[in-house]
């Protein structure tokens, strides 16, 4: 050990993630450029948000004073629709997100039917349930039975792509077991597969049932019915306070539903 | 100098860890804290610097009550008290030179702590120290990426970079196999000898306190019940501490092991 | 031999009061379906729900040969949606961080006011689309890519606050009281025991939520918070159901380009 004016007196961070120093250095131009030119994209129009700095004081105070009772009609019955929506298109998306997520498990069909599934699947998650609604509703026309289908159509892709998924990753020894047994295909899911699945099932499809409450506030906003067509109306009139109220009928929901869901969840396991 | 002076812990679930402990630990000395499971052996370590708020007591290092200072002034008596953990407690994800470097962030202002700009001396002093426990060429690895021995050393290096004036060692070996427990604690012996520091060791391995410590301080449900040189660490004195039952079953353990020892070695030497 | 070994499972797990219950419980669920089906279609005009499948003929029809010739009108208004969604989530993120710190336990600075109150930006924050907020805000401060942008970047506060406040909570307790036992600071023990724990988190959250906010920044259009949704939006009102293909194609193209960027970039990360 020699003295302590031997040891160097500078230490740097090595880098973690880029270890290249020309990299790094084109790395920071490269984000920095893209900042400015994307912010010099964003031209703002400042005399119409020094307007909007009122209307946003009046909309908090909205917020804070809720008038819910000059448009309950109106918000009562978008939040029926929304209600009944939520679960009308929960329970026929979860009976159908049944067998398509079996068939869309590698480990039980074969490959036709595996790729069907698994297609279905992947238009129902690329398309947003607003694009969807948007179709939805130019066929069936305004109102909730197309924004029932918009959901139904959504919780598919969400719940068989889980569900196809914890089948593939099932044990397969309890399977394999009772094939040994010679049971058929029936046989086989109803009882290696649904045991282990179910709870999960469960699970998912009350997650799931917050979500769709949550979208189907906004593909009101598209005329799929709900409480979004509410609060589109309110807002294109004006009226902060019924907006505000509505607002918070959605987070009290959605805050009940959460809690209360995690905690069935908790109980059926 | 530290003097503990009637120091008492009652913890909020109602379990009372320490009751009325007494200490001097003088210059220089290396004392082994032993006893059996839950005795309080941490408790009482972590009372000193305060991890652990003391029930009653004082805790006297030097002529400074530790146990009733504020919040600032807290923060730079721990500067003076460094600490060694059972499972190292390195901050995994940064490099080894700065873990080492973290000893000094009582005495950096925040701005040269989080752009890493510590002074000229501190990081002559943490090279120096890397150097000591024999860990040079690892600076700049990340301290995940580095083995139990060599995490401790790290460890080692980071509480004797706040330059302290006390060593507070929880377990230091309990995550080590023995070939490197003893190394670490050599290394240990060798570094308070150094600099005249003295230190408390909680420690589980009875021989291995009585190898490399000056004194040995027995607790027992919170209680001190021996307090000697390791030679007055007799049979009687060990079942005082542990209880008949835990002294005689560590004895029967060891007798295993030593056999265990012995066998293997007979195995090699019949290879070779 | 499969059935005996399945019933005595059964029997097992299930007492016949405990299957009553389940009983009740699904034909519960059978009625409130029933009755929630026909507060729903009450007023639903069962004359267009038949007429669907010609009207989908029709629109399918008119979709097909996409108008490729609009793609280059596509390209300003997609580099806004990017923007809009990169700006977005980084102010969402910056807002995010002081939130998700007041909001974790272990590091709040008042358990009884402000970490009830970050829990309640939180909820508040992740129970309204961005599409609402878009909406809100497009009324409050005008039509714009701004709009979208504080959009995005409200939506993204509660997402990146949860998931960030339940990573700090999750930090390793001993080498953030290794850092105490220097004599650190408070803040200095924020940024050598807690940061390093939080960083991959960190980034990885963030760039997951880049990634969502692409997807949904597509479409704030639709209420005039601008990009590309506000090609949607004119082609729909004009009815031009080619170029609605031509747009629908580009965002599924971008889409999964984002995916695939935000996959390599966490594995970059970690
Ligand atoms: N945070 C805590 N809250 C409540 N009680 C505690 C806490 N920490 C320790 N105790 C109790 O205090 C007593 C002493 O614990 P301590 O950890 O000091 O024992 P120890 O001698 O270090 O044991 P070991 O050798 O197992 O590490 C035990 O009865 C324990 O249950
Ligand atoms: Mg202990």
């Amino acid at each position: 050990m020699s003295s302590v004016a031997a040891y160097p007196t500078t230490w740097r961070r090595p880098p973690q993630i880029v270890k290249d120093r020309r990299w790094r250095i084109a790395l920071q131009i490269g984000i920095f450029v893209y900042l400015v030119l994307a912010i010099s994209t964003v031209d703002v129009n400042w005399s119409r948000v020094y307007e909007g700095l009122e209307r946003g004081q009046r909309f908090a105070m909205g917020f804070l004073q809720p008038d819910f009772t000059s448009r309950w009609t109106d918000i009562s019955r978008g939040l029926i629709e929304s209600l009944t929506m939520t679960l009308t298109s929960t329970v026929v998306g979860v009976i159908i997100s049944v067998p398509v997520g079996i068939g869309a498990a590698r480990n039980l069909v074969p490959r036709s039917v595996y790729y069907v599934c698994r297609g279905i699947i992947a238009v129902s998650r690329a398309l947003q349930e607003v694009i969807i609604a948007i179709f939805l509703v130019a066929m069936f026309g305004f109102g909730p039975f197309a924004g029932f289908l918009t959901l139904s159509f959504a919780t598919i892709g969400f719940i068989a792509k889980l569900l196809a998924d914890d089948i593939e990753e099932i044990d397969e020894a309890q399977a394999e077991s009772i094939r040994a047994t010679g049971a058929s295909w029936v046989q086989l899911i109803n009882y290696a597969i649904q045991p282990q699945v179910m709870p999960r099932l469960i699970g998912l499809s009350l997650y799931r049932l917050d979500i769709n409450f949550r979208e189907s506030a906004v593909i009101g906003i598209v005329g799929a019915g709900g409480i979004g067509a509410t609060l589109n109306t309110a807002i294109d009139r004006y009226e902060y306070d019924s907006a505000g109220a509505v607002l918070l009928i959605i987070i009290l929901i959605v805050m009940v539903a959460e809690y209360s869901s995690s905690y069935l969840r908790k109980f059926l396991q | 100098m530290l003097t503990l002076d009637g120091l008492s812990k009652t913890y909020k679930t109602g379990d009372s860890a320490l009751s009325d402990v007494s200490l001097t630990v003088p210059k220089g000395q290396i004392m082994g804290l032993i006893g059996p499971s839950g005795a309080g052996k941490s408790t009482l370590i972590r009372c000193i610097n305060r991890l652990v708020e003391p029930t009653a007591g004082k805790v006297l290092l030097g002529d400074v009550d530790l146990a009733r200072l504020g919040k600032a002034e807290l923060r730079r008596q721990r500067r003076r008290i460094g600490m060694i953990f059972q499972e190292y407690a390195l901050v995994e994800r940064l490099t080894v030179m700065e873990n080492v470097l973290s000893g000094r962030l009582g005495y950096v202002p925040f701005w040269r702590s989080f752009l890493r700009k510590y002074p000229a001396a501190d990081i002559q002093r943490a090279y120096q120290l890397l150097d000591r426990v024999g860990l040079m060429d690892k600076a700049d690895n990340r301290a995940d990426a580095l083995s139990g021995g060599q995490r401790q050393r790290v460890g080692i290096a980071r509480a004797l970079a706040q330059n302290p004036e006390l060593l507070l060692v929880d377990e230091p070996t309990a995550s080590l196999d023995p070939k490197t427990s003893r190394q670490i604690m050599r290394l240990l012996t060798e570094i308070c000898a150094e600099r005249d520091l003295p230190a408390i060791v909680n420690i589980h391995d009875v021989p291995l306190a009585q190898q490399f410590m000056q004194r040995i301080v027995g607790l027992n449900a919170g209680r001190v019940v021996f307090d000697g040189p390791p030679e007055a660490l007799t049979e009687a004195a060990l079942t005082t501490i542990y209880g008949e039952e835990d002294w005689n079953a560590m004895r029967k353990g060891d007798a295993e092991q030593a056999e265990a020892e012995a066998d293997a070695r007979a195995r090699m030497e019949a290879i070779a | 031999m499969t059935e005996i070994a399945h019933y005595s499972e059964v029997w097992r797990h299930r007492t016949p009061r405990k299957r009553l219950f389940m009983w009740m419980g699904w034909l519960a669920l059978v009625a409130l379906f029933v009755w929630c089906w026909q507060l729903m279609t009450e007023n639903t005009m069962w004359y267009f729900v038949l007429d669907a499948p010609r009207q989908a003929a029709d629109i399918g029809g008119r979709m097909v040969p996409p108008r490729w010739s609009y793609l280059p009108e596509l390209m300003q208004p997609l580099w806004d949606t990017i923007n809009i969604a990169t700006l977005g989530t980084i102010g969402g993120v910056i807002m995010a961080v002081p939130v998700a710190f007041m909001a974790a336990r272990n590091t709040t600075p008042s358990q009884t006011i402000l970490r009830p109150m970050a829990l309640f930006i939180i909820v508040t924050s992740r129970s309204i689309n961005s599409l609402i907020w878009a909406l809100l805000l497009v009324a409050i401060i005008g039509p714009g890519l701004l709009a979208g942008i504080v959009a995005i970047a409200l939506r993204s506060i509660g997402f990146v606050g949860k998931l960030l406040y339940e990573a700090i909570e999750e930090t390793d307790a001993r080498q953030i009281e290794a850092i105490e036992a220097t004599g650190a600071s408070g803040a200095q023990v924020l940024s050598y025991g807690i940061v390093p724990q939080i960083m991959p988190a960190f980034w990885g959250i963030s760039v997951f939520r880049w990634d969502i906010n692409i997807r949904e920044s597509t479409i704030l259009g639709l209420v005039g918070a601008g990009g590309i949704g506000l090609k949607l939006q004119a082609s729909l009102n004009t009815l031009a159901w080619s170029q609605v293909t031509v747009i629908l194609l580009l965002i599924l193209a971008t889409v999964v380009l984002s995916e695939w960027v935000s996959a390599r970039m966490r594995q970059a990360i970690i």
